[in-house]
């Protein structure tokens, strides 16, 4: 049978997250991404100063690549933050699902950026008159750390676990 | 050159008084109708709402009149700034005044109802799209900037103006084609309208590296430089702006109406 959750006792916070479990995860994989662009901005191109605004090496799509993250991970940010509102608001918020979500959008950005958008494309480089290598191989390896992080929290958050009667499910 | 300069000078305030009635006209036009209704409905119109839209009409005018426009003759940062007030911040906040609500409310009932036929007519419709007027508000600027029509509206007194009329009527357009704060017959989902937004920011930001790289004809390589960042990170402070009216308008939207939460639960025993 159908019955209304009360707001305000426990196990609807329980039941509620089963129901979000995938935009839990949408919502952190937008802030990942958002927090790495706002990372890659702030502390990599205007307090180091290692990235530059433009480099004579960017190829057109690395150009037009670099608008569209720019622009949507702008948006991801501000967007994931009201979407993360909204899943406490409907006490739908799953701190798990979203921290995996977190580290995959997060690790996915990062590695697309610094394989396909710094070396590829040539946007620009993590950091000029060095020796890249050892900044690439950190920075890449950093975000498969994040991937597989990703991957692990989702592994061992288990989506439909609890049956009627469950702990879980009374809110323990 | 400076004696010619002395000369055209009595002629170039002249010039500056007649630019300037259009936006004293508009703040006085919008006042008066603030007055007008407020007597009529005995309901008063938004204080906060005038202010924007004042500050918004002086934002406006900063880069047709006055020392900001002047520079930007030579100076292709001052032009930027001058563009950036002009095509987005001077939009946003007006759009923010909803002057077209302020309009239904003030005239009368019979030419309301007119106004709001023609406003849901099909090419309203259609310049209100958000990719239309996406298309007019980037499309225009990379006309602009890429093409030699930067160097003709140096040159030329009327397109000088056409090209200022175009950037504010369509950065207008497309602000208020994002977000719905005046009565809007035709609504368009937040999906479609926040995929528009993010492919006109990121047309922006790249225009604005591509001016960084390539000066437009006329603009020294250490101007267009300067131009290029004053585009791209003022276009991000204010697009920054719509993007969080538009999503917060998502989450009062999507706010959980009544009893919504029901979902299966097991039978008590």
């Amino acid at each position: 049978m159908t019955a209304e959750i009360n707001h305000s006792s426990n196990p609807s916070k329980f039941t509620n997250r089963y129901t979000y479990a995938t935009r839990n995860l949408w919502t952190g994989i937008l802030f990942g991404l958002g927090l790495v662009g706002f990372i890659d901005e702030v502390v990599f191109h205007q307090l180091l100063h290692w990235h530059h605004f433009y480099d004579k090496s960017t190829t057109d799509i690395g150009l037009v690549s670099d608008g569209l993250f720019h622009a949507f991970s702008w948006f991801a940010t501000i967007a994931s933050s009201f979407l993360l509102a909204d899943l406490h608001r409907k006490e739908a918020y799953w701190f798990k699902r979203w921290l995996a979500g977190v580290f995959l959008g997060g690790g996915a950005f990062q590695l697309y950026d610094g394989t396909i958008q710094h070396k590829w494309m040539g946007l620009h480089q993590i950091r000029y008159g060095v020796e890249i290598r050892p900044y690439d191989m950190i920075w890449n390896l950093t975000a498969l750390a994040m991937i597989l992080a990703g991957v692990l929290l989702i592994g061992r958050v288990k989506l439909h676990s609890f049956q009627p009667g469950d702990a879980k499910f009374n809110g323990e | 050159m400076g004696n010619s300069h002395s000369h055209v000078a009595g002629s170039e305030v002249n010039l500056q008084l007649i630019m300037a009635i259009p936006f004293l006209l508009a703040v006085v036009l919008y006042l008066a109708a603030v007055v007008v209704s407020n007597r009529q409905l005995k309901k008063q119109w938004s204080k906060v709402r005038s202010v924007l839209w004042m500050v918004g009409i002086l934002c406006a005018s900063m880069a047709i009149i006055g020392p900001l426009a002047e520079r930007a003759h030579e100076d292709f940062a001052a032009h930027m700034v001058g563009h950036v007030l002009l095509g987005m911040l001077a939009p946003l906040l007006m759009v923010l005044a909803t002057p077209m609500t302020l309009i239904l409310r003030t005239i009368p009932v019979r030419s309301a109802r007119r106004l709001t036929r023609i406003l849901k007519s099909l090419p309203v419709q259609i310049i209100t799209n958000p990719l239309c007027a996406a298309s007019l508000n980037v499309g225009g600027l990379w006309l602009l900037y890429t093409t030699d029509l930067y160097v003709l509206m140096q040159q030329n007194i009327i397109i000088h103006i056409l090209v200022h009329i175009h950037v504010f009527v369509a950065g207008y357009l497309f602000t208020m084609s994002i977000i719905y704060l005046e009565p809007t017959p035709h609504r368009l989902s937040f999906t479609y309208r926040s995929m528009v937004l993010v492919g006109a920011f990121a047309a922006h930001s790249i225009l604005s590296k591509y001016i960084y790289a390539h000066p437009p004809s006329g603009i020294s390589s250490a101007q267009s430089e300067i131009g290029g960042l004053i585009m791209y990170y003022g276009g991000d402070a204010i697009e920054l702006m719509v993007i969080f009216i538009f999503c917060f308008q998502w989450y009062k939207n999507a706010r959980p109406r009544g009893k919504v939460f029901i979902i299966k639960t097991p039978t008590h025993v």
